[in-house]
């Protein structure tokens, strides 16, 4: 279970630059629910999932995983509960260490990380069976840089070394967005895989309408460091981009305009 | 002829100091390239390192004990600097100089004195340079060649632990490493101490080797580190690829630093100008990495220009 209770962020406060990125933001979520998050540039999307995230603190609210309060926990703290991807392929692993030695650190996750030794004979046979799922041939290249890899190859690898220690809570920040369509619709399916056999707990950001109303069990919308809508169950999977525009129109009382998302229409 | 003879002569002694300095420059190679931060404590940790010994040895301490102890003492200076940084908000290159200018003063006040000599003739000591050309356990070459392996194979052991694979993530990738849970201000606390306590490890050989030591050993240590790291990839980049090797090829950068060092005053260039040359050296190479992208870049552009007009 995931609470955000009543969480708002303001950036550069009392400057110029002042800018209030979420608004009074409660947001329950249940065992295995899957939410994506739509939404215009600015609107907070990225914010929120940063703030679940602790890369940076909260003004007020609380934000609780499990019954855990972690509100107040440092990043690397809160990681053990937590499996992320990132926009950018190249946040999510390090580029100069091999394949396996990325797995090896993700499956210590919230451990300690003591003298034993960094990766072990057992993982590394684990590792081979895991890559061969994602059939991206990386099954057979355990030793190489990460670095050498393409975008959707490193995407592939973030979302299996975020789900190496099962998380209470995945945090996909537009995972795909930076890869190109053919690419990012395989790194969706390893996604959507991934998730369901894993029974996760998901919130993925994303700028492609006709995905957010595809993937997953519910759908929310924000404008504004809002949250402007909120579609579940039956009425999410029978929703229409049209829809979709109109509830956005009718609850904010503004247009929707986001030259990315409406191009990926 | 003569020039040739003067150097062959010269090369025990040569050898032994850019073992020596060698040891210092894997610590320069622990923070400038794994976990990518240039640490100028290294200036003033090397002549702690010394000093620390050279008093201790003095006043008869065991001649390994001392050794430990100049280690610990730079792990402690290192410490600060790391500590600077990450509780401090101090960018790392000016809590390196931070923790460099007030090592002066506590060097100073370590040995009393500017300048404290420790005579072979008197004191026991591990090597000295009169011992070059012993063939004896005492003699630099085999005792720091020794250590120097020793040391490498335990800091491949440790680069391979949990901990040692967190401080090399934590180079590479900060936000990745938080992700997984890696505590990156802790394990860059750490690697710069370890760094600086095997800086203090080679300091405390020198002055052993050279029979005293002095607050302005270090003066420049950081350059001499950084060549160290450059002349071993640039040589031996291609062919050693383990991480055990990558060590060595540091060490032996150090020797060929010294062996050009050595060769060029043999020539009868100025010894006064020693550090101007190795800073241009260094500046060089440290800049054939941007020249050659800007270079590929340029090409490409004047390439399609072509097509273009065809």
């Amino acid at each position: 279970m995931l609470d955000i209770i009543n969480v708002e962020k303001t950036f550069n406060p009392g400057t110029v630059n002042e800018k209030r990125a979420l608004n009074n933001i409660n947001l329950h979520l249940d065992e295995g629910d899957f939410v994506t998050v739509i939404g215009g540039n600015g609107a907070g999307k990225s914010t929120m999932l940063n703030m679940v995230a602790g890369v940076y603190p909260v003004d007020c609210g609380s934000i609780i995983i499990d019954g855990v309060d972690v509100t107040h926990l440092r990043e690397h703290k809160r990681a053990k509960y937590l499996g992320r991807v990132f926009q950018d392929p190249m946040t999510g692993t390090a580029a100069d260490m091999q394949i396996e030695e990325n797995l090896a650190l993700a499956a210590r996750r919230g451990k300690r990380r003591g003298l034993r030794p960094g990766i072990t004979a057992k993982e590394r046979k684990e590792y081979k069976e895991l890559l061969k799922i994602l059939d991206l041939g990386l099954e057979n290249r355990l030793t190489a840089k990460v670095g050498l890899l393409s975008g959707g190859q490193r995407q592939a690898i973030t979302l299996l070394m975020a789900t190496l220690q099962k998380p209470k809570l995945l945090l996909l920040d537009e995972h795909t967005a930076a890869l190109d369509p053919k690419t990012a619709k395989k790194v969706l399916d390893i996604t959507e895989d991934i998730v369901s056999r894993n029974n996760l707990m998901t919130i993925m950001i994303t700028h492609n309408m006709a995905d957010a109303i595809r993937v997953g069990n519910r759908l929310i919308m924000m404008h504004e460091g809002r949250i402007v809508v909120d579609v579940k169950g039956e009425e999410k999977k029978k929703l229409t981009i049209e829809q979709l525009l109109q509830l956005f129109e009718t609850s904010s009382g503004s247009q929707f305009t986001s030259d990315k998302v409406m191009l990926s229409k | 002829m003569e020039i040739l003879e003067q150097l062959l002569g010269a090369l025990p002694g040569t050898a032994s100091q850019g073992l020596i300095w060698g040891i210092m420059a894997i610590g320069v190679y622990i923070t400038y390239r794994i976990l990518d931060v240039a640490d100028l404590t290294v200036d003033g940790s090397f002549a702690t390192g010394a000093a620390v010994a050279v008093v201790l040895i003095l006043n008869g301490c065991n001649l390994w004990l001392a050794m430990f102890a100049a280690f610990i003492a730079g792990l402690i200076a290192g410490a600060v600097t790391g500590l600077l940084h990450t509780m401090m908000g101090i960018p790392p290159i000016l809590a390196g100089i931070l923790t460099q200018l007030s090592l002066y003063s506590i060097n100073l006040k370590i040995m009393g004195k500017a300048n404290q000599s420790i005579n072979v003739n008197q004191t026991d000591l591990l090597i000295s340079l009169r011992w070059v050309k012993e063939t004896a356990f005492h003699n630099p070459l085999i005792t720091v060649g020794i250590v120097l392996i020793v040391l490498i194979a335990l800091l491949y052991w440790f680069f391979g632990t949990e901990m040692g694979c967190g401080i090399r993530a934590t180079g590479i990738n900060q936000n990745m490493s938080r992700a997984q849970g890696i505590n990156t201000n802790r394990n860059k606390v750490l690697g710069i101490m370890l760094s600086n306590g095997l800086v203090a490890f080679s300091g405390a050989f020198l002055a052993q080797y050279q029979g005293f030591a002095d607050v302005k050993m270090g003066q420049g240590a950081i350059v001499i580190g950084l060549a160290a790291v450059i002349i071993g990839e640039a040589l031996f980049g291609k062919i050693f690829k383990n991480f055990a090797l990558r060590l060595l090829s540091v060490a032996l950068g150090a020797i060929v630093y010294y062996i050009v060092v050595q060769t060029v005053i043999t020539l009868g260039f100025d010894a006064n100008l020693m550090k101007l040359l190795s800073a241009v050296i260094v500046a060089v190479f440290l800049a054939i990495p941007y020249w050659k992208k800007q270079y590929a870049e340029n090409h490409i552009r004047r390439s399609n220009r072509g097509k273009n007009n065809a």
